[in-house]
């Protein structure tokens, strides 16, 4: 896994609430039995008019958002199917975070197994975040912020500086890019210890 | 010991070691495996040279890309077909038991895990596949995982995971007649938002969950993630026991698993994270009129207009939603005109579901604007039905028949809506194209839904004629 440890990078200010993983990467996309490649097909039913000209409504075609690689959402980002298609294709097309009020759990936990981290803030922060975004789109020009993975802030560059918390582990796990297959598999006598315990048959080495 | 809930027992007894620095380990029981949600697991596992701990405790079906018309002609879309072709091999080669296509126990994961007795009670169950939580009806711990957890399951037979928090949602009193666990659970999601149960786990109590029959306890626990809960749950009692004995894959020394499930119940004096209290009295029949299932009032009701909402966010979200699914604010519900009806899903296509439906179609005809169709949730609930000779019901009513799949829940095979149609689904999301590109969907009963199809528009089931 690619591991994290800061990041700069433009923000796309999506202003929806409730985001969920069919907009993020619709069901005709889950046929493919790769892993890679889903970044085309982001926000699909959004992104693209029905003659497939990108939609220039849509906030990830405006030229604001041009480059982004952090995503700026409102409440409950990622519910629904637990798909990980979602982040991996949030990742594909380049996003490195996103930040958001609230995240859905299963959608929370798919973005530390793709190098992508979920940043919670105050609903009054994100609300700030977004004035900054528009305000910096209606000048012209782009947003950026900065995330610190090891000190566990987000900032910009006009002062705005908020910590953030992740789970101590995970967070390990994500700045080393560490594979945690690789390590729960360190705990394979406990495993065994359990199974024994509760009466299953010693799995054979 | 201090009082525990049915959570934390099932939590304590599973938790494999608690390293310092590292989220716990739990030991996974059973492992459910779809053709979507599967290939890119079982191909990391084969690169990194690794195998299935324990194949015996892993079962497959295919479910959400199959066809649901004659299984005798081959799969025409060719992605579909190699997804389920590659779920055959790795099947094969990983040595796990799978419910294949043409095998008479095929169907929707969530319909024959219980329906074989795969989910036990005190199990921990995952699937790569959010409507898990169906399985916590028979009292296990069941929740939805990625794609990246599904391999460490198979690799490791555990889950790295902190310990969620409880949310004891406790029903009281009975519904009244023409309400169904449907409707009691859209009610629930509409009062918590689709995100009020983040970060815990649902555990249904009280008289009004209690009465309700297994099938019933499934509609309401598979939905427990359109509230944010990852898991929901329901304490084991006679009659869950009553509905497993007997099941393929039941413990065959039966009376001492039921001797251990009865000491799983929350303990008396036991507390929970959060607790929501619901009277079965407030609830009517539901339709959602949204795009998210906690967009959602009574039969009786009209459409909401957004200024009704006071928070920003869900004015914003109605205002989007009603411009999606094309109606207005004040709008009554039995206003709205459907096109289709779909009855089916891991929500509602077991054959309780079927009979609730058949009873209110039997003797009417669909209606000559409609197109309607049944998909059962497995191949032996279609059996079953033949037997009773509900397929007869419905055929003759105008509704088509099909063979057991997800079908129009998600339209990943041909079962879908075309943009602006208007859909009664007995299914679990109304998510923007879920169905279909431009589909409209209106989450509601099997009732309700059938009561749609043959008046063209919703009708409250309370004051239909059955004949
Ligand atoms: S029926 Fe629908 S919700 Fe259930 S498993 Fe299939 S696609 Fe998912």
């Amino acid at each position: 896994m690619q591991p994290f440890t800061t990041h700069t990078g433009i923000v796309a200010a999506l202003d929806r609430a409730n985001v969920d993983t069919d907009q993020i990467i619709p069901k005709q996309f889950l046929k493919r039995i790769e892993r890679t490649g889903f970044g085309q097909f982001l926000f699909w039913d959004w992104r693209f008019l029905p003659d497939g000209a990108p939609d220039p409504a849509f906030e990830l075609n405006r030229a604001e958002s041009a480059g982004a690689s952090i995503l700026l959402a409102r409440r409950n980002f990622g519910c629904g199917s637990s798909r990980e298609h979602a982040p991996w294709a949030l990742a594909d097309y380049g996003f490195r975070a996103v930040i958001a009020p609230t995240f859905a759990d299963i959608f929370f936990n798919n973005c530390f197994q793709n190098g992508m981290v979920p940043i919670r803030l105050d609903e009054a922060d994100v609300a700030e975040l977004f004035r900054r975004a528009a305000a910096a789109a209606v000048a012209g020009g782009q947003y950026r912020m900065h995330v610190d993975l090891r000190a566990c802030t987000v900032s910009d560059d006009a002062g705005f500086s908020r910590p953030f918390t992740v789970d101590p582990f995970r967070r390990q796990c994500l700045l080393e890019g560490l594979d945690d297959i690789g390590l729960s598999l360190q705990h394979d006598a406990a495993i065994t210890a359990w199974e024994v315990a509760h009466g299953l048959a010693p799995v054979r080495a | 010991m201090a009082a525990r809930t049915l959570l934390d027992k099932i939590w304590d007894d599973h938790v494999v070691c608690s390293p310092a620095g590292e989220l716990p380990l739990i030991y996974i029981d059973r492992h459910l495996v779809h053709e979507v949600t599967s290939p890119q697991a079982f191909e990391a596992l084969r690169l990194a040279g690794r195998r299935v701990r324990r194949p015996e405790a892993t079962f497959a079906t295919p479910d959400h890309n199959v066809p649901t018309t004659d299984r005798r002609l081959p799969i025409a879309d060719p992605v579909s077909k190699q997804q389920i072709d590659t779920l055959r091999a790795n099947c094969r080669e990983f040595g796990i038991r799978l419910f294949d296509l043409g095998d008479a126990d095929q169907g929707i994961v969530h319909v024959i895990g219980p329906e074989l007795g795969i989910t036990q009670p005190g199990m921990t169950i995952v699937c790569g596949d959010s409507h898990t939580a169906t399985h916590g009806a028979l009292g296990a711990l069941a929740f939805g995982i990625g794609t990246s957890e599904v391999e460490h399951v198979l690799a490791t037979q555990t889950l790295r995971q902190a310990k969620p928090k409880s949310l004891e949602v406790r029903v009281d009193g009975r519904l009244a007649p023409g309400v169904t666990a449907k409707d009691l659970i859209l009610h629930v999601i509409g009062r918590l938002s689709t995100e009020g149960g983040t970060g815990h786990v649902i555990e249904y109590t009280g008289e009004g969950i209690r009465a309700l029959g297994m099938a019933e306890r499934m509609t309401v626990c598979n939905m427990s993630i359109e509230a944010g809960a990852r898991a929901g749950m329901i304490a084991p009692d006679t009659t869950t026991f009553d509905y497993l004995r007997g099941r393929d894959l039941a413990p065959r020394d039966f009376a001492a698993a039921v001797a251990r499930w009865e000491t799983l119940p929350s303990d008396p004096g036991a507390v929970y994270d959060r607790v929501e209290i619901f009277r079965a009295a407030d609830v009517v029949p539901q339709v959602t009129w949204g795009t998210n299932p906690a967009q959602v009032v009574g039969v009786d009701a009209a459409v909401p207009a957004p200024d009704a909402f006071t928070d920003p966010n869900d004015r914003s979200s109605a205002a989007r939603a009603l411009d999606y699914m094309g109606l207005r604010g004040g709008t009554p519900i039995t206003d709205i005109r459907l096109d289709r009806v779909f009855i089916g899903s891991c929500t509602n296509s077991r054959i309780e579901d079927l009979r609730a439906a058949a009873a209110v179609v039997r003797g009417h005809r669909v209606a000559s604007t409609v197109s309607a169709m049944v998909v059962p949730g497995s191949g032996r609930v279609k059996r079953q039905a033949e037997e009773e000779g509900l397929d007869r019901v419905f055929r003759e009513a105008g509704f088509d028949w099909r063979e057991a799949g997800c079908s129009m829940c998600l339209g990943m095979n041909p079962d879908i809506l075309t943009p602006g149609q208007r859909c009664a689904s007995t299914s679990n999301r109304n998510f923007e194209g879920r169905q279909g590109k431009g589909g409209r969907t209106h989450l509601v009963s099997p009732a309700m839904a059938a009561a749609a199809a043959v008046a063209g528009r919703f009708v409250d089931i309370r004051g239909w004629e059955y004949k």
